[in-house]
């Protein structure tokens, strides 16, 4: 019985052949972003030290931290704390099971996608023109 | 959400016997997380700049040192859990497993001990 039938069963679906849609995006984004933003604790942990240890180490932290790659680097970590915050209010709807109907599915998923990075561009507006 | 059995349900139980609590507690800490990573996006916004001397005297006072804290400690908590389902996710040799965990807590411990003491040395006027 157990042997029955194992053979050319159908697979169910894997990432090569599922048809790519907003919910999958939003899923993998919110992965990728919580690994993004756990480098975060790593900047803010130097931060802190160089605080400590004082102004001298403080001006290498802040020497690095403002560089063409510090920048790249705090940008990706403030998206990624961002989406990732965002992403996460989509699941926790989710979790009550509310929003799994397709349309409604797809158009939060979008916007809370596209809302990760307009709030991330309104935070570094602030921070560099307050 | 009516998957599973009756008795599934009343025992809280899936096919690995645990991750109720885990599940649970990775909500509990977003929810912290969340209130803490807005506190720590406005104090950035409203401080006139991000000097030496103006980041210290902010963390010097007693509400931000105690804030600082809070929201290292929630969001290695928050990591740690979501790292571990990452790892059990894609390591699937049980060895590696092991050593990846076991990674993971070092570090998380390592870097809370480490946050705590330099929130503790700054607002108490170490540096």
């Amino acid at each position: 019985m157990a042997q029955a039938g194992t053979r050319n069963r159908p697979l169910s679906p894997h990432l090569q052949i599922w048809g790519w849609g907003p919910g999958m995006a939003s899923s993998i984004l919110h992965r990728v972003t919580g690994v993004g933003a756990t480098v975060g604790i790593g900047v803010l942990l130097w931060w802190l030290g160089a605080l400590l240890a004082g102004p001298e180490a403080y001006a290498t932290f802040t020497g690095l931290a403002t560089s063409w790659y510090g920048l790249v680097v705090l940008v990706g970590v403030s998206w990624s704390v961002i989406a990732h915050a965002v992403t996460g209010i989509r699941h926790f709807v989710l979790d009550i099971g509310a929003g799994y109907e397709l349309d409604a599915n797809n158009r939060w998923a979008t916007i809370c996608t596209v809302l990760g990075f307009v709030l991330t561009g309104l935070f570094w507006a602030l921070l560099l023109y307050r | 959400m009516g998957n599973g059995t009756s008795i599934g349900r009343v025992r809280g139980l899936g096919a690995a016997h645990s991750g109720s609590h885990h599940w649970l507690v990775i909500r509990y800490t977003a929810i912290g997380s969340m209130l803490l990573t807005v506190w720590f996006g406005v104090s950035i916004l409203l401080l006139p700049n991000l000097g030496h001397a103006t980041v210290l005297e902010w963390l010097a006072r007693p509400v931000p040192a105690t804030a600082m804290a809070l929201f290292i400690l929630v969001n290695i908590w928050h990591a740690r859990l979501g790292i571990q389902v990452v790892i059990e996710d894609y390591v699937h040799e049980h060895a590696n497993k092991f050593a990846a965990i076991t990674a993971l807590n070092l570090l998380s411990f390592a870097g809370a001990a480490f946050g705590l003491f330099c929130v503790i040395r700054l607002a108490l006027g170490g540096a």
